[in-house]
């Protein structure tokens, strides 16, 4: 993984003292709370319900163990005891005192971490594929390159004060893991250009939120050495030509949407057409020195077969039902990738005990190569595990409460933190997931009901990413009453779409039985069991599933 | 401006540690049983200058009113969200709501 050079120690160092004297001198009353509240923003601090909250970014989502044991110390020492994983691969910390926060960025940096561009009208942490580097079906590993735009981007000058914030994704796969539709620019790493060469396919304006939109693509192939060349031409763009005068038309997904993707496109490429060739190409060898970071590990010659996991496997069948969810097929004979789930029955979406981290990062230098990624589904993964390894690393998430075989399942839910912890949210969302996932506990449930992924959001923002749940859920406020919207057909991949609203919003006490009642529907009218619930969707649409819920 | 009808108590976040707070006859209080209820405009207008003066003492930040019910076995504040930053967070399991901390 990329490693600081002098240069990245000595920015995060002064950054920290900066923030320091910041909080000192907000404290000693130099700076108002008017004037402080931006400055500490981009460093990651919100005010929340209940307490300050300090959001760290976890570049493209790729920790060591030595990363995840300072998270758990912090958490330990400055916190509650637990740390929360969120949609965008970042850590939130829900209690720090802010007098402790400098404390806190002093400890990150001794790990090459920080919480610069958690927040504002930036470019937010890059995210990536959470098997990036790993998985079987990649072009090649996306993670240089989002390590090559995060270099780019950090306190890039010109796009600090952009009209919104702004966001990319970028996966090496055509099979989109990381959401890249969604996000205010997409890249796909692929093979397509002169003698087979690698490039991107770029996505532009997609996004959740108040207002939902697939993003479209805007070029089919952008060569690698000139991706800064293109997402700066884009980023010129939308400086120029966004919406500053109303914050909820101020994202790039509105700018595409009210111009039109050709006007957009042709812009870009005017201003593509200037700054190609010039000092944001990115010459090979620099190319190389940060590839060279993510070169894959020192993996043995080994069998695609692993004698020790079927021997293991057939003799518990419970262990066996965790590879069959839990394991992703891995680049390397012999190997594969992890999905560690923080969605226990009843348990908080995305949240982790310090112990647990801990826990994580002695197995991720056991048997992973000491990596460890965080998934937008608010999972961690071990990227590299040897099947002959998964009977003995299955055996201490057993004992650690980590064990839980329900990757892609109905009860993998993504979750925002919600009422009970957002200042911007409307309902609670995490105390419906906890209800949903005790109500589908049964694993052979589950297993019938096959892949389906549920998401709740507890306001209109979609930190939940509800509108691409296949099942989504919008908390709202309705005269002082949590209610709950349910949306269907939203889909987050290669195959991205919004969900469609299914009808009039259910109680607190009704939405656990009303996402029943709609999986019961598709159960009924599957064609097989082959056939999974967002194909019978999309066969059928929504309206059995509104007699269902409402009757004809 | 005020409405005399309802009771209501000033609250507001600690600047130094974030934990929310409640005006009352001593200062400010994390116990929201100890908060001075707001029961008429001039209520109000008190409450709200001693918000100020919290502010510019950099006690606390972002004061306001908020609607309760004053019953004798204590002070509810009437919407959820009130409730769950006088409570803390609803979700169980490790998340430990937050303990009354001295004023």
């Amino acid at each position: 993984m990329y490693r600081y050079d002098e240069f990245d120690h000595a920015f995060v160092r002064d950054r920290t003292e900066q923030f320091r004297d910041q909080v000192n001198r907000r404290i000693a009353g130099d700076l108002t709370e008017d004037q402080f509240k931006p400055l500490r923003l981009m460093n990651g601090v919100y005010l929340q319900l209940h307490a300050y909250m300090l959001r760290i970014a976890i570049p493209y989502g790729t920790l060591s163990g030595r990363q995840m044991r300072k998270l758990a110390h912090i958490s330990r020492t400055y916190d509650k005891d637990y740390g929360h994983f969120t949609t965008r691969q970042n850590l939130q910390f829900n209690w720090p005192k802010l007098e402790e926060i400098p404390a806190i960025l002093e400890e990150l940096a001794e790990v090459e971490m920080h919480a610069i561009q958690t927040s504002g009208n930036c470019i937010r942490n890059v995210t990536t594929d959470h098997f990036a580097g790993a998985a079987a079906d990649e072009a090649d590993d996306p993670r240089p390159w989002a390590e090559i735009i995060r270099q780019w981007s950090s306190l890039h000058p010109e796009f600090s004060f952009l009209p919104r914030k702004f966001k990319v994704a970028v996966t090496g796969a055509a099979r989109d893991r990381a959401a890249i539709r969604v996000h205010d620019i997409g890249l796909e790493l692929r093979r397509g250009g002169p003698e087979n060469s690698l490039g991107f396919r770029v996505f532009l304006g997609g996004g959740q939120g108040r207002t939902p939109l697939v993003a479209k693509e805007v070029r089919d192939f952008v060569p690698e050495h000139e991706l800064l060349a293109y997402l700066e031409a884009i980023l010129r763009v939308y400086n120029r030509y966004g919406r500053r005068d109303n914050k909820f038309k101020a994202r790039v997904k509105i700018l595409v949407h009210e111009r039109g993707i050709d006007e957009i496109r042709d812009a870009v490429e005017a201003e593509f057409a200037d700054l190609r060739g010039g000092v944001l190409d990115i010459p090979a060898e620099a190319r190389e020195k940060i590839s060279a970071y993510f070169a894959p590990p020192d993996f043995e010659t080994l069998p695609a077969k692993s004698d020790t996991l079927e021997a293991a496997w057939k003799a518990d069948p419970v262990f066996g039902r965790w590879v069959a969810r839990n394991t992703h097929p891995h680049k390397a004979p012999g190997y594969v990738s992890v999905t560690i789930s923080l969605k226990p029955t009843g348990g908080v979406p995305g949240d982790a005990k310090s112990a647990q981290m801990d826990i994580v990062a002695d197995l991720a230098e056991r048997y992973s190569f000491d990596e460890i990624r965080v998934s937008h589904e608010q999972n961690l993964i071990l990227p590299h595990v040897k099947k002959d390894d998964l009977p003995a690393l299955y055996a201490v998430l057993v004992e650690a409460g980590l064990a839980t075989g329900n990757a892609g399942f109905i009860s993998d839910i993504i979750a925002c933190p919600g009422l009970d912890y957002c200042a911007l949210a409307n309902a609670r969302s995490i105390p419906i997931a906890q209800r949903l996932s005790e109500r589908f506990a049964d694993a052979d449930r589950q297993a019938d009901i096959g892949d389906l992924n549920l998401k709740i959001s507890g306001c209109i923002n979609a930190c939940g990413h509800h509108h691409v749940g296949h099942i989504g859920i919008l908390g709202v406020d309705r005269k002082g009453e949590e209610f709950y919207q349910i949306t269907l057909g939203g889909a987050p991949g290669e195959d991205a779409a919004i969900g469609e609203i299914v009808g009039k919003g259910f109680a607190t006490d009704e939405v656990v039985d009303a996402v029943e009642t709609i999986v019961d529907t598709y159960l009924q009218h599957r064609s097989s069991r082959d056939e999974p619930f967002i194909d019978a969707y999309r066969r059928l649409g929504k309206a059995p599933f509104q007699e269902a819920l409402y009757g004809s | 401006m005020a409405n005399t009808s309802k009771t209501r108590v000033l609250t507001a976040n600690r600047l130094g540690d974030g934990r929310v707070v409640y005006l009352g006859d001593n200062g400010w209080t994390s116990d929201l049983d100890l908060a001075r209820l707001v029961l008429t405009e001039a209520d109000a207008e008190t409450a709200e200058a001693a918000g100020l003066i919290g502010v510019a003492e950099r006690e606390i930040v972002e004061p306001y009113l908020i609607d309760v019910e004053a019953e004798s076995d204590g002070v509810q504040p009437l919407r959820l969200r009130e409730r769950i930053r006088a409570e803390g967070p609803t979700t169980g399991n490790s998340r430990v709501a937050p303990q009354p901390e001295a004023a």
